[in-house]
This record gives C-alpha cells, sequence and structure tokens, in this order.
C-alpha cells in the first residue's frame, strides 16, 4: 500500500501544536498516511528518501526516551538529517532563554522543530517567532498531539472505525496532555469518551467538555471498548494528590480480577512509561488485551505521517 | 517628558467641568493666577488663554495602586518614569507599593521615594509594609513610618500569610489612621498557579489559581477586621465571591473598602487564550461572571475605587513561557480611556461617577483631601478629551514597560495630562494663545 501521491490534502496549519480545533477529515488523512507508511517499517531496507535534505532539531526541554526516540526513528526512515537537543548540558543549563535558543537555531536554517516542553504553550511560542515548521511532542500538561494520534490509529486497527467507539481515559487527567489530546481527537472522529479517575487528579472544570466523568474504575471498564490508563506520577502522593499509591492501586489499578468482571473486556492502552504495580498489573500489561507494543510502533508511523505531510518538499510516497 | 511652568495668569476655555463633591457637571471656563483657580464660570478672559476644545476639566485623579519598582528594579520603571506615565494617564497623584528592594518598610526608604518623586507635578504617597521584609513576621514602625508620609500599609505582592500578625497589624493601624491594604490571596490554594482556575485553564493545561484563594483571604481579613476594627482596604478586588463578602461586610458595618482594575472590569480567563503572557497578573483574569459582579458593583457604587495594580516588566521577563513569566500588566496610561470608553460610553457609569470613583474615592481611603473645583482651590486638576479617539500603542507609553493586555484597543476618550500647581505635565503640549 504505497500511494504515489496524496491529492489535495494539505493539512490546514503548517505546524502541528495540538488537536484542539482539527477536523475529523484532517485526524483521519494523517492515520491513513501514517497506515500507508507503516509498510516502510517492515522492509529489509527500513528507508526512504522523502524528507532528503530537510533537516529536523529535536528539542527537548524535558526528559523523554520514548517520544525523542520514536522521532528520531522516524526521521531517520525519511532520511531527514536531524540534531538532538536536550535540556542537560545545553546552553539552556547556563542561563539562555528560550527564545534566544529558539534564535539561535532558526539562524542554522532547520526546516522543523520536535519540541518537548515543560511548560503549555511552547510550541505557539515557537511558531510566533520562527520561520520552521514546528511540531508539539508534548508540552506541560497541554497537549501532546502525536501520542493522541498513535493511539487512534492504534484503535483504527483494532476497531476498523472510531466512530461510536467508547473509550475511557483513566487516571491523572489534570496534570495529563496526553488526555487532552485525545480527548480532542477522539471527539472529532465521533468516538464517546470517558474521564475516570479520582476527584483530586480530576481537572477544573472537566465537566464542561464533551465527555462523562467518572469515579468508578468498575464502571468504566464496564462501559468501555478500549482503556487508556495513563501514568501515574509518582510524586502525586507528596504533593498530596493521594494518600498512597498503593490506595490508588487499590481503587483505579487496571487488574486481571477487575477486567474479568466486565461481560466483554476492553482493550487496553498505555502511553508508557508504565508503573507496572500501580495503575496497571503486570498480568494486564502482558497479556493478550494489551496493545502497549503496537502502540510504540505506530507512534513512528504517525510521526513519519506527520513529518511527510508537514515538511515533505512535495508530498509523494515512495 | 518635562513639566512646563504655566504662565502666571490664564484661562482654559470651552471646558466641561466636572465636580461631584461641588454638584458641578457644566460647560465653561476657568481662570487660574498663581496656581490657584479664581473664577469658575463662561466667557472668562485672561492675557493668555487655552481653548479646550470640549475637554473635560476634572479635579485630578488618584491611582490608588501602582508598583513604581524604584528602589531596586530600576530597568522595569523608575519614580520618575511612573510619575510620567501618571500624568499622560490622566493622574495627579498616586500611592506605590512597598515591594521594592530594599522594602519601604523604614522611615528612611519612604523618605527616599517622596524625595526622588519631589520635582515633578504628580504626587507620590508611600504605601509602607506590613511587615519588615514583607516577611510576614514582626510589624514595621507604623507611627513612625506614618510620620514620614505613608499613607497604608501592606505587603503587597504576597499576603500577609499569619492570621495573628494580621490581626495586630490591624490593631495596631488604630494608632495611625491608616488602612492596612490586603493583597488577598491563600499561597497554599495558589500553589504554582499560573491563571485562574477554570475550564479555559484546563483547555491550556496552565497551572489554576482557584477563586476560593482569594474569597477564603479576603473573608478571613474581613472577620479579623471586624474583630479588631481597624480599617481593612481590599485591593484588586477580582472575585464574585469576595466581592459578595465585601459588600456584606459593609452592610453589617466593617470598617472594610475596596478597589477594583480595569483588568478584572474588562477582560476575563479568555483573554488568556494565546498564552499572551501580559494576560498574566495576580489575582488571574476570572471568568465572565466575576467580571459582570464587578460591573454590576461600579453601577451599584459599592466600590470606592478604580485602581491599576500598574506592575511594570521587562521584556526579558514577560517574553517567555507562560508559566515562567513574571505577574503582573501596566495600566497607568490606559486606565481612564479604558473606563470611559467601556463604562460611560455603555452606560453603565455616569461621567460624573467616573471622576469621582478615579478621584474622591481612592483618595479617601487613605485620607488625602479631594482636589475641587472652586474659587480659592490650589489647582490639582485632569483633563482629558471624551472625543478623541485613539489606539493602544505601547510604543508610545511614558513607563519603561509595556506589558500592557489592552495592546492594541481602541478606546474613545483619552486624558490629555494634568494641571498641578504652577505646571503643567501630560501628553499634549499646552496652547496658550
Amino acid at each position: 500500500m504505497t500511494p504515489e501521491r496524496v491529492k489535495g490534502q494539505e493539512l490546514s496549519s503548517r505546524h502541528l501544536l495540538g488537536l484542539e480545533g482539527m477536523p475529523g477529515e484532517e485526524i483521519s488523512h494523517i492515520l491513513d498516511t501514517a497506515d500507508a507508511l507503516k509498510e516502510i517499517l517492515d522492509r529489509p531496507i527500513k528507508k526512504v528518501p522523502t524528507l532528503r535534505g530537510v533537516t529536523v532539531v529535536n528539542l527537548f526541554f524535558e526528559p523523554s526516551t520514548r517520544t525523542r526516540l520514536s522521532f528520531e526513528l522516524a526521521e531517520k526512515r525519511l532520511s531527514a538529517d536531524l540534531m538532538n537537543f536536550s535540556k542537560t548540558g545545553s546552553s539552556v543549563s547556563k542561563g539562555e532563554t528560550l527564545l534566544d535558543t529558539a534564535q539561535n537555531i532558526e539562524a542554522m536554517r532547520i526546516d522543523v522543530v520536535v519540541v518537548r516542553h515543560q511548560c503549555p504553550g511552547v510550541p505557539g511560542f515557537l511558531a510566533d517567532r520562527l520561520n520552521s515548521v514546528i511540531i508539539n511532542a508534548g508540552d506541560g500538561a497541554h497537549e501532546h498531539p502525536t501520542q493522541a494520534l498513535l493511539d487512534m490509529l492504534t484503535l483504527r486497527q483494532k476497531f476498523g472505525d472510531i466512530k461510536g467507539l467508547k473509550v475511557a481515559i483513566v487516571g491523572d487527567i489534570a496534570h495529563s496532555r496526553v488526555a487532552l489530546s485525545n480527548i480532542y481527537g477522539l471527539k472529532a472522529l465521533g468516538a464517546e469518551v470517558m474521564l475516570c479517575g479520582p476527584p483530586t487528579l480530576m481537572p477544573r472544570g472537566a465537566e464542561s467538555l464533551p465527555i462523562k466523568v467518572c469515579h468508578d474504575i468498575d464502571e468504566a471498564i464496564s462501559w468501555a471498548d478500549a482503556l487508556n490508563v495513563l501514568r501515574l506520577q509518582l510524586e502525586r502522593q507528596k504533593s498530596g494528590f493521594l494518600p498512597s499509591l498503593r490506595e490508588y492501586h487499590m481503587t483505579f489499578g487496571i487488574t486481571m480480577k477487575r477486567l474479568e468482571k466486565a461481560a466483554e473486556m476492553p482493550l487496553i492502552m498505555h502511553p508508557g512509561p508504565m508503573n507496572r504495580g500501580v495503575e496497571i498489573e503486570s498480568a494486564v500489561a502482558d497479556s493478550g488485551h494489551s496493545v502497549v507494543l503496537d502502540q510504540v510502533t505506530n507512534g513512528v508511523a504517525v510521526r513519519m505521517a506527520v513529518l511527510v505531510l508537514l515538511s515533505a518538499p512535495e508530498v509523494k510516497l515512495t | 517628558m518635562e513639566p512646563i511652568r504655566l504662565p502666571k495668569k490664564y484661562c482654559l476655555k470651552g471646558a466641561r467641568l466636572i465636580d461631584p463633591v461641588q454638584g458641578l457637571d457644566k460647560a465653561g471656563d476657568l481662570v487660574i493666577e498663581n496656581g490657584v483657580i479664581t473664577e469658575i464660570g463662561s466667557d472668562l478672559s485672561a492675557p493668555v488663554c487655552w481653548d479646550m476644545q470640549g475637554a473635560i476639566i476634572c479635579p485630578g485623579f488618584f491611582d490608588l495602586h501602582v508598583h513604581l519598582r524604584e528602589p531596586g528594579f530600576e530597568d522595569a520603571e523608575t519614580i520618575r518614569t511612573g510619575q510620567e506615565a501618571a500624568a499622560a494617564g490622566g493622574f495627579t497623584g498616586m500611592a506605590c507599593m512597598p515591594n521594592t528592594e530594599p522594602t519601604l518598610d523604614q522611615a528612611g526608604v519612604v523618605r527616599w521615594v517622596i524625595q526622588q518623586a519631589d520635582g515633578f507635578p504628580v504626587a507620590v504617597h508611600p504605601v509602607a509594609a506590613v511587615t519588615k521584609g514583607r516577611k510576614g513576621e514582626e510589624l514595621t514602625e507604623m507611627v513612625e513610618l506614618r510620620e514620614t508620609g505613608a499613607v497604608g500599609f501592606s505587603d503587597d505582592g504576597s499576603p500577609t500569610a499569619n492570621p495573628e500578625i494580621m490581626r495586630r497589624a490591624l490593631e495596631y493601624s488604630l494608632l495611625v489612621k491608616a488602612p492596612i491594604i490586603s493583597h488577598a490571596e491563600d499561597l497554599d490554594l495558589s500553589r504554582d498557579g499560573a491563571m485562574h482556575e477554570s475550564e479555559t485553564s484546563t483547555r491550556l493545561g496552565l497551572p489554576g489559581i482557584p477563586r476560593i484563594s482569594e474569597d477564603i483571604a479576603t473573608i478571613r481579613d474581613i472577620m479579623l477586621a471586624e474583630y479588631t476594627g481597624g480599617h481593612l482596604h481590599l485591593a484588586h478586588l477580582s472575585t464574585e465571591g469576595a466581592l459578595r463578602a465585601f459588600e456584606e461586610a459593609v452592610k453589617r458595618g466593617v470598617r472594610v473598602t475596596a478597589e477594583v482594575t480595569p483588568h478584572h472590569l474588562l477582560l476575563s480567563d479568555k483573554a488568556v487564550e494565546g498564552y499572551d503572557t501580559d494576560t498574566k497578573m495576580k489575582p488571574p483574569l476570572r471568568e465572565e461572571s466575576d467580571r459582570m459582579a464587578l460591573m454590576e458593583s461600579l453601577k451599584a457604587k459599592s466600590i470606592q475605587a478604580i485602581a491599576t495594580d500598574h506592575a511594570p516588566h521587562t521584556f526579558e521577563s514577560k517574553v517567555v513561557p507562560y508559566d515562567e513569566a513574571a505577574f503582573g500588566v501596566v495600566g497607568l496610561e490606559t486606565a481612564v480611556g479604558l473606563i470611559w470608553d467601556r463604562c460611560v460610553d455603555q452606560g453603565v457609569m455616569e461621567p460624573a461617577d467616573i471622576v469621582s470613583i478615579f478621584s474622591q474615592g481612592p483618595r479617601q481611603v487613605v485620607g488625602l483631601s479631594v482636589p475641587a473645583i472652586k474659587a480659592g482651590a490650589p489647582m490639582e486638576l485632569t483633563i482629558f478629551h471624551p472625543e478623541e479617539s485613539w489606539q493602544v500603542k505601547t510604543e508610545e507609553f511614558y513607563s519603561k514597560s509595556i506589558n500592557s493586555p489592552f495592546k492594541g484597543w481602541e478606546l474613545k476618550g483619552r486624558p490629555w495630562g494634568i494641571l498641578k500647581d504652577t505646571h503643567w505635565a501630560g501628553r499634549v503640549e499646552p496652547d496658550f494663545k
């Protein structure tokens, strides 16, 4: 499945800052492109020349292994030239401002900036000031669009269609960028979304989003076709959001015992990295219901698709 | 901006004269001699005249809440540039907050600020700290500070967190007849919030400052004022809950006054969309329902003052990610135009009410005498033209800082400047013929 050319379906924005406001057709187009590109990952020679001559910098101000490696791999598969910048050891720790870092990178004539930052809005900050294409690889508790895209690609592969699908996002919603991007994307594609977690980890005004909110994990399990289980940051206990990780596991942890009570077992997703024994039991994580590793593979494909659609000199897939 | 010395005797012609205290609101002329109003009437003359072209002349406006940043943060503002911004914005006087470096917690520093301000027509009245170093531990020497010229006491920028200290401050302030000005915020509830906690903060992924942070601190301070009999002034009141608590306390007879800012009157949390760091301040922009409640309070005249909370910050502290940006916005040069345009033109307030809330109201909070338009009164007047249309351009600011959330706004009604004793200071040149 290698389309000669993707016709007339340019994305309406030249950046990928988030999924808020992105029409369903564009999301589907990215997922279609990812599906088409995925095949490259299984070739003996896993490389196409699509982004030859395109320079990408991976600007990571916050530690990340999975997302950074996934972007790096996507860039390499597409023959882009890439540079990595991470906060440790960079000029940022010497007190350089974000603006200066960005302007310096711009001066190096970079085509694409993949940015991860702990402050919400930083991708937009860069988009306002640089000529490069900006791809948000996670900004604070705001958005993580490529994560949501890979989640949706995984769901589409498993269920065929996302329309009408019931997806429950479980855990620390308030501090999650994955939740918000998933809500926007899933709603745009016609899915129903439920948020499930303790009230202390539910964001203010969640009820005004077009979603269901529930605090009973068993209810979420029996309602959902798929569970997207979020990572619980271990410091939440110290900051007073939770009495203990033990109690969190007892109340919201996804266990086989819980899943077996449901008439139909939901699909289990997790954006990683997992805290086994906290939000998810190992028996679940390693079971046939878990698609965690499919998500990782799809992550590379989705990032390839985004890079191609936003930065290929000519949108031609070969 | 250089102050301009006025002629010995002159006439301001063709103005609209408004002084609510005198019950004055009519078209007319003023004759001024040696810095004192000598005649009020029509068809007056003098050796030189300035045609006001329908501009409003009223008692000088007073800003109850500004940060002049000097000493310590002169990159953002100095006393002089703050005074120039005030004159351009139509203010003849202002009360400046003590969160400088060093803090205004000793008579020597307060005296230095007053001396530094001398020589420019805008009067600067320092508000001294409630506690030494604004640390919330020991009271400052309020009696000496008051004698030196402090008009109120506040740890503004931070709350006086310990209720016992706040209690003693309110009690001790009875000795000095000056208000304790409360920055009502519970820091434990605010945590590391960057904007108002709401559906909008959730969508933007920004940590929230919940309304209860202000509500609870306000109610606590009102109860302490009620218990002690001290005069509490609530700075930058921004939530509907705090407003209700304030209005109920006034009804019960508690000695409490309050101010609101133009930005809380005219903007809501929706303005933060787009992450413009010039929408970041404390208290944060609240929800539309809060904004409407504050507007209603203006109509009902329950609030004493509109104060700008003019908080200059350098480019470096604002052109950063929203989370990391400094709290505060400038306001001296936009307040009068904004309130005239959005409140009078839209029927929320009468012109006389605006004059009152900018001149009489704030001065009464800190016990200063109110300038008047009457024969024999020393001249301290604000001049603004109600029909002048303009756009807020930060490059035209006299302030050293440009962190205004109103940049680009189209407004009708603009100050020309101020007349104070023997001098003029303002955006426009006097036009004597």
